[in-house]
C-alpha cells in the first residue's frame, strides 16, 4: 500500500487536475491562484491550539468515483443519514459527487441545489458572484489551499421570495484516506427566501486508515429578509483532521441559524462566524461537542455586528472525556455604529476526567456604547451534591452521572428545531459518551 | 414483616469534627417521631449521615433497617432498601426533567425488563401531583430548577409519595413554607402514614406538629438526644422555649462544633 502522507499542492498540479476535469478557465485560475497564495500564507492561529503542529499536509489525491442511482446503493450504515425523503439530496464520496436529487417542484421555482463543481460549469456567473464573498481566498493558508484543492461540495441558490419547506440534505463521506476530501459549500438565499440545509460529514474506514486532513469551507450569503438554517453533524474517525471554517454574511433583516455537532473523533478546528452586515440582521449558533481519547479541539463561534439593531446568540456545550482538550472561544464583536445591537454568548464545558482539559474563553470586543452584550462561561466537573441527590432516590451512581451529563447537553439539544438532526445528534452523543 | 428501624450509638464527623456524639433511636412501622432542637445541634447532620452524604463520616455506631446494616450500603442502596430523606436544600439539576428523574428512580427499584410503563407512570405522577396541588406542568420542568422554596418542598413530598419508602426522614420540610403550603405538605405526609411506614420529622418549629401529630418527641442538643417524650413535650417547647431543658440538664451552649 502506498502511504503518501504529504501531498504536494502547487500551481502545476492543481492546474493539471482542473484541466483534466474540464473545468472552466476562471475556476482553473482560482485554483492556481489559491495554490500560489498557499505557499506564502500562514496557517490560522486559534487561541492556545497550535494547529501547525498537526499533520496538515496529508490532503490526499483526487480520485474519480462511480455515480450511484439511489440511496439504496449507499453502504448500509450511511443510508439513514441521507434524510427521510428530503426535497433535495447530494451525496459526495471522497472527492466527488455520486448522487444528486432535487424535486422538480423546487427546480421549477428556480432553486439550484447541486455540487459546486457542476454549478461552476452550469451557473458560472452566479458562483463567481458569491464565491469568496464571506471568506476571502487570501485570508490564510487554509483558505488559500482549500480554494485550490476543493472538489464536490454544494451550491445552493434559493431565488427571491421562495420558501423551501423541507430540508435540503447533503452527505459527505470518506471511505478512502488516500483520496482528497475537501468539500466546499456555497449557500445563497436571495431576498425574503428561506431554506433549511442539513449535512452529515462521516467516514467509514476500516480499522487503521492512514492520516488524512479534511479541509472544508462553508460560505453562506443571506440576502435581505432571508432566513437560512444550517445544520451540520461531523462524525469521523480519529485518523482524520477536520478543519472547517464557516461564515455567513447577513444583510438587512436576514437571519442565520447554525446548528453544529462537532462529534468528530480526531483533531478538530471548527470556526463558525456570522457577519451581521445589515440592519436588523440576527444570528443564532448552537454548538454541541464531545471530546474523547487524546483529541484536540479548537471550537470557535463568532458574531460581528456591523448593522444597527443586530442580534446574536451563541451557545456552546462540550463534554470532555479521557485526555481530550478543547479550547472554546466565543467572540462577540460590535463595531462602531452598530447601535442597539445585542450580542450574547455562553460556553460551558463539563469535564469527565482529570486528564481532560477545557478552556472557555468569552471575548467581547465592543466599539459602540449604545449596545447590550453578555457572556457566561463555565468549566466544571460533575457536581457531587447532584450525584448524591439522585442516588438518594435509589439511582445507581453510573446512571446518576449519565442523567447529569445528558442533562448538561439537553438544554441545547432539545432546542434544535429539526427533528431528524436532533435524533441523529442524540444517537451520536450516546455512542461517543458510552464508547 | 413490620418495619423496624434502629439507630444505635451513631457518631459522625464532618471534616474531622465530631457532630453526632452517640444517637440512639428506634422507630417502628406506624410511628411518627419528631426531633426538635435549636439550630446547630446536629439535627440535619443526623439526616445526612443516615442517607450517606459523602461529606459526613460515620465514626461509630450501627443502623439497621429491617435487619439490614444500613451503614454498609451505598447511598442508592439505602434508598432502595426503603430509606427516604426529604432534603432541606434539594439540588437543582439542569437538563434532567422531573419526570425522567422520577421514572429512573422508580425503575431503579425494578428488575430489568419490568420497568414501569410510560402511561402508568404518567398517571401515577399526575395523580400524586394533584394531591399536592402541584401544576402538572412541573413534570416537564428541569429538576428543581427555578422552583420556589415551597415548590421544592412539595417536589420532595411528591418523590416520597411516588417511591413508597419504609422510613421517611423529613429534614426541616416546614422551613420556608407558608401556611397553605404547610397544610398541603402535611396532608401529603399524613396520607402516607401507615402501619408499615415510620417517620422521623426534623424541625425546630412546633408549628408543623400541629399538622402532623407525632407519637414521640425528642430534643437534640450537643449532638445527642437529651430528652424524649410524647406530643406534650413539643407543646411545652413551643410555649416555653428550650431554656428549661438546658437548665434541667445543666447545658450552657447547646450547639455542637458547627460554624
Amino acid at each position: 500500500m502506498s502511504t503518501q502522507l504529504t501531498t504536494p499542492v502547487n500551481r502545476q498540479s492543481v492546474s493539471a487536475l482542473s484541466q483534466s476535469k474540464g473545468e472552466p478557465a476562471w475556476l482553473e485560475g482560482v485554483r492556481t491562484k489559491g495554490a500560489e497564495l498557499a505557499e506564502t500564507l500562514e496557517w490560522p492561529t486559534p487561541e492556545k491550539v497550535r494547529i501547525s503542529r498537526w499533520n496538515l499536509t496529508a490532503v490526499g489525491s483526487h480520485k474519480a468515483q462511480a455515480a450511484i442511482a439511489s440511496v439504496d446503493e449507499l453502504p448500509e450504515a450511511l443510508r439513514g443519514l441521507a434524510g427521510q425523503s428530503p426535497a433535495g439530496l447530494v451525496v459526495q464520496r471522497n472527492s466527488a459527487r455520486v448522487l444528486h436529487q432535487l424535486t422538480p417542484e423546487l427546480a421549477a421555482k428556480g432553486v439550484i441545489f447541486t455540487d459546486l463543481e457542476t454549478a461552476a460549469r452550469e451557473h458560472g456567473d452566479l458562483v463567481q458572484q458569491y464565491l469568496f464573498q464571506a471568506i476571502p481566498q487570501d485570508e490564510n493558508k487554509l483558505t488559500a489551499l482549500q480554494s485550490a484543492i476543493w472538489s464536490g461540495g454544494i451550491f445552493l441558490y434559493v431565488p427571491k421570495n421562495v420558501e423551501v419547506e423541507l430540508p435540503l440534505q447533503a452527505l459527505f463521506y470518506s471511505d478512502d484516506a488516500e483520496a482528497t476530501f475537501a468539500p466546499r459549500v456555497l449557500l445563497v438565499a436571495d431576498s425574503h427566501s428561506s431554506v433549511t440545509y442539513v449535512d452529515n460529514v462521516v467516514s467509514t474506514y476500516g480499522e487503521s486508515a492512514q492520516p488524512i486532513t479534511k479541509q472544508s469551507i462553508v460560505e453562506v450569503i443571506v440576502k435581505p429578509g432571508a432566513h437560512v438554517r444550517y445544520a451540520t453533524v461531523h462524525n469521523m474517525h480519529d485518523n482524520l483532521i477536520d478543519l472547517t471554517i464557516r461564515r455567513a454574511v447577513v444583510e438587512n433583516d436576514g437571519r442565520i441559524e447554525w446548528i453544529i455537532g462537532d462529534l468528530h473523533d480526531g483533531h478538530t478546528l471548527s470556526d463558525t462566524q456570522s457577519l451581521l452586515k445589515g440592519n436588523g440582521s440576527t444570528s443564532d449558533a448552537k454548538v454541541i461537542s464531545i471530546g474523547s481519547k487524546t483529541q484536540q479541539m479548537s471550537l470557535t463561534t463568532g458574531a460581528v455586528h456591523f448593522g444597527r439593531n443586530t442580534e446574536s446568540d451563541m451557545v456552546t456545550r462540550a463534554v470532555m472525556k479521557d485526555g481530550a482538550t478543547a479550547i472554546i472561544n466565543g467572540i462577540t464583536k460590535i463595531e462602531k455604529g452598530a447601535t442597539k445591537s445585542n450580542g450574547q454568548q455562553t460556553e460551558k464545558v463539563l469535564m469527565l476526567s482529570p486528564k481532560a482539559r477545557g478552556d472557555a474563553n468569552p471575548i467581547l470586543l465592543i466599539d459602540e456604547d449604545d449596545v447590550k452584550a453578555g457572556h457566561a462561561a463555565s468549566v466544571g466537573q460533575v457536581n457531587p451534591e447532584q450525584i448524591y441527590y439522585l442516588m438518594s432516590r435509589g439511582i445507581a451512581k453510573k446512571d446518576a452521572e449519565r442523567l447529569i451529563i445528558y442533562g448538561f447537553l439537553a438544554p441545547v439539544v432539545t432546542e434544535i428545531p429539526i427533528e431528524p438532526v436532533r435524533e441523529q445528534l442524540q444517537r451520536l452523543l450516546e455512542r461517543k459518551l458510552e464508547g | 414483616m413490620a418495619t423496624h428501624f434502629k439507630i444505635d450509638g451513631l457518631k459522625a464527623a464532618i471534616e474531622g469534627k465530631e457532630i453526632l456524639k452517640g444517637i440512639n433511636l428506634e422507630i417502628k412501622g406506624g410511628e411518627v417521631h419528631a426531633i426538635m432542637g435549636p439550630n446547630g445541634t446536629g439535627k440535619s447532620t443526623l439526616a445526612s449521615a443516615l442517607m450517606g452524604h459523602p461529606k459526613y463520616e460515620v465514626t461509630e455506631g450501627h443502623v439497621e433497617l429491617d435487619g439490614e446494616a444500613l451503614l454498609e450500603m451505598g447511598v442508592d442502596e439505602r434508598a432502595r432498601a426503603g430509606l427516604f430523606l426529604a432534603m432541606q436544600y434539594p439540588s437543582e439539576i439542569t437538563g434532567v426533567t422531573n419526570s425522567d428523574f422520577l421514572r429512573s428512580a422508580i425503575n431503579a427499584r425494578r428488575e430489568e425488563g419490568k420497568e414501569i410503563s410510560l402511561i402508568k407512570f404518567i398517571r401515577l405522577m399526575e395523580g400524586k401531583m394533584k394531591e399536592l396541588e402541584m401544576n402538572t406542568e412541573f413534570m416537564h420542568r428541569y429538576l428543581n430548577e427555578g422552583f420556589s422554596g415551597g415548590e421544592k418542598k412539595r417536589n420532595e413530598i411528591l418523590q416520597m409519595m411516588m417511591l413508597d419508602p419504609k422510613i421517611v426522614v423529613l429534614d426541616e420540610i416546614d422551613s420556608g413554607l407558608d401556611i397553605d403550603a404547610l397544610r398541603i405538605v402535611s396532608n401529603g405526609v399524613n396520607a402516607m402514614r401507615s402501619e408499615d411506614r415510620g417517620f422521623l420529622i426534623i424541625t425546630h418549629y412546633q408549628r408543623l406538629l400541629n399538622y402532623i401529630k407525632p407519637d414521640f418527641v425528642h430534643v437534640m442538643m450537643q449532638g445527642r438526644i437529651v430528652k424524649s417524650g410524647g406530643p406534650e413535650l413539643a407543646e411545652r417547647l413551643e410555649n416555653e422555649g428550650y431554656d428549661w431543658v438546658k437548665e434541667e440538664l445543666g447545658i450552657v451552649d447547646e450547639t455542637v462544633g458547627q460554624v
